[in-house]
Formats: structure tokens, C-alpha cells, sequence
């Protein structure tokens, strides 16, 4: 099965190269794609010199777009499988396999790496993060049938419809999390979590900095609200088979 | 209570509303401003002209919508109206927001399959 692992990067020139060496170690055969989001440092450089391929959006569009890029080029490149994990060094590489063995045995059509899940590394977290984390987890609960334990995690694997699904409009490229992970559930896929390591920033800016933690939690109730009455997601599913 | 607009009250009305109608056309006539974006301002203005020199249908608007004055009347529509067009280009700035993020996406994917091509 063709996997390619998927890591947007925006100004990571200094930590890329060790996510990129545990990558090259986890998944030898995967192809690995950097997409540099308009970084201002060479990302894209580092990110070729150590033998993965980079995409360099013209200029900073935020995660949303940088990981849909990549999902834009895996239904291109008709890739079975795409693994998603962030460039700062907050997920262990060496997790990917298990995400990688859920989609390639059919298990689920969505893999999530959890930080709560027994088996997980202990994380550990601010009261307000875990409060919103709680909230957000609830909804889906509401919205769901899936009892998710971490629903705002950037550490993933898709198997190929899903990532036909993720590269269209409907996909919401400003913070997508816990409103991705309730649309593609109620589109009828089948998710399943996986316990992973994740670990705190070291450096680096967050994109979750300053008043964009409020701005995030605004669009998210907004955007959760409107999935059960949005039909163009499950209407997008169809299409798709 | 009704009784209608001073004669300054008219005069003015006209003359900004007018004025805003040929300032727009204008725009237009010189390219600055597309005519996909110039209808919502053009219906403004002629709305309020009309509200203006036809004062009869003003007072009908006056008595239905409750208002107590006749230039409350113009006043609250010219607000209703630049509610409207705000709104109209918060849809098209999104739209515009899509189509820059997908030319983008485009741009980066076609520009990293060249440099794969000519090492």
C-alpha cells in the first residue's frame, strides 16, 4: 500500500530535520511530504536536503491549508494511505506504524493518535486547554455514535476516500479538529483511535497563541453546530463511491 | 407627527443620494468599480431618491413600518442598506478567501512538481 507521510511546517528549518530522520526511520518505504507553509526560514530546504519532497505554499495560510494541500497531491498522486503529523517534534514518529497498520488492515478508514488513550504517554495539559477539550469531546459525543478521547489531535492516518473527502471544499481549513473528526463520522466513515506519544512544544511558535485560542473556540461551536445541518458532507460521500 | 419633509430636508436628500448615484455610475464609467459590485449601490441611492421625490409612497412606508418621522424612515433604510452590502462583501471576500486558497495550493503543487523535474 503507498503511504505518504504528511508534514505541514511553518518556520521548523531547526527541529524539521529530527521529525524527518524519525520518519525516514518508522516508515522507510513512505514517501514524505513536506508542505512549508510560506515559512520565512528554509523549511523547504531542509526538508529536501534530507530526501523528503516539499511543497512551498506562496505565502502563510495556516495549518488548514497546508495539510489540504497535501491531501490535494495524495489524491493526485493516488496514495492509499496518508499519515499526518506535525513538524515540531510533538509526535513520536516512531507512533506511525500503528497508524499506518489500522488503515492498511482495513480496520477503520480514519486512524487517530490519542494522548489519552491507555497505552498513551502521559500529557499533560493547562485547566483551560482541558476545559475545552472536555467541551469539544462532549459535542462529539452528542453528535456522534464514537466515544473519542482526544479530538483535537494533528497526528492521523487516512486511508485513500478519505482523503478524496478531505481535499474538497467542504473541508474547513481554518482549525480543523474535533468539527473534522464529527463530519467525517456522520459521513459514515469508520474512525478508530490509537494510543500515541505526544509531547510539549519545545520552541517554536504554536498556532494557538495569543487570542487565537478564543477566535478557535468560537468557530469551533460554530462550525460543530452546523454539521447536523450541512448535508453537502454526506452528499460528498456518495459522490465519492 | 406626519408631516412630512422641510423643504431642507428634501433638498438635502436629494442632492446626497443623487450625488451617490452619479459618484457610483461614475466609478463605473471608469472602470474603478465593477458593475457586479456597483448594483447594490445603485439601488441604494435610487431607492432612496425615489422614497425622496415620491413622497406619498414615503409616508405609506412611514405609517406601515411604524416609524415616527418620514426621515426616520429614509434614515433606517439607508442603514438597512449598508447592512446589505456589508453582508454582500463578507460573502464575496469568503469567496475570494476560497479561490486565493486554492490558487495557491494549485500554484505550490504545480511549482514543486517542475523543480522535481529539473533537479
Amino acid at each position: 500500500m503507498t503511504t505518504l507521510v504528511l508534514v505541514p511546517a511553518f518556520n521548523e528549518a531547526a527541529r524539521l530535520g529530527r521529525v524527518l530522520a524519525g520518519i525516514r526511520a518508522a516508515a522507510p518505504d513512505a514517501d514524505v511530504l513536506v508542505v512549508d507553509d510560506g515559512s520565512l526560514d528554509d523549511t523547504s530546504g531542509v526538508a529536501r536536503a534530507a530526501g523528503a519532497r516539499a511543497v512551498r505554499l506562496p505565502f502563510n495560510l495556516g495549518y488548514g491549508v497546508a495539510v489540504q494541500t497535501g491531501y490535494k497531491l495524495a489524491v493526485r498522486e493516488r496514495y492509499a494511505c496518508v499519515v499526518q503529523l506535525d513538524a515540531d517534534g510533538q509526535h513520536e514518529p516512531a507512533d506511525i506504524p500503528a497508524l499506518r497498520a489500522v488503515i492498511e488492515r482495513g480496520e477503520a478508514d480514519v486512524a487517530i493518535g490519542s494522548r489519552f488513550l491507555p497505552g498513551a504517554a502521559p500529557y499533560r495539559l493547562g485547566v483551560l486547554r482541558r476545559l475545552g477539550m472536555a467541551l469539544f469531546r462532549l459535542l462529539a459525543r452528542l453528535l456522534t455514535d464514537v466515544r473519542f478521547s482526544d479530538v483535537t489531535s494533528g497526528f492521523c492516518a487516512f486511508n485513500g476516500d478519505v482523503v478524496r473527502f478531505v481535499a474538497t471544499e467542504w473541508y474547513p481549513t481554518d482549525y480543523p479538529d474535533a468539527d473534522v473528526l464529527i463530519t467525517l463520522r456522520r459521513a459514515g466513515f469508520r474512525l478508530r483511535e490509537v494510543p500515541v506519544r505526544m509531547y510539549p512544544r519545545a520552541g517554536g511558535s504554536s498556532m494557538h497563541a495569543g487570542l487565537k485560542p478564543i477566535y478557535y473556540v468560537f468557530k469551533m461551536l460554530l462550525s460543530v453546530a452546523l454539521v447536523p445541518v450541512r448535508r453537502e458532507a454526506a452528499a460528498q460521500k456518495k459522490g465519492l463511491t | 407627527m406626519t408631516d412630512g419633509l422641510t423643504l431642507h430636508q428634501t433638498v438635502f436628500a436629494l442632492i446626497t443620494s443623487l450625488l451617490t448615484f452619479l459618484f457610483i455610475l461614475e466609478l463605473v464609467r471608469r472602470r474603478r468599480l465593477r458593475e457586479e459590485y456597483s448594483w447594490l449601490w445603485l439601488l441604494t441611492a435610487g431607492v432612496m431618491i425615489v422614497l425622496v421625490v415620491w413622497f406619498r409612497l414615503l409616508m405609506i412606508v412611514t405609517r406601515l413600518i411604524g416609524a415616527v418621522t418620514p426621515l426616520n424612515t429614509l434614515l433606517l433604510f439607508a442603514v438597512l442598506f449598508l447592512l446589505a452590502i456589508a453582508v454582500h462583501y463578507s460573502v464575496i471576500v469568503s469567496r475570494l478567501t476560497t479561490q486565493v486558497k486554492n490558487l495557491a495550493q494549485e500554484l505550490a503543487l504545480l511549482s514543486a512538481r517542475l523543480d522535481e523535474r529539473r533537479p
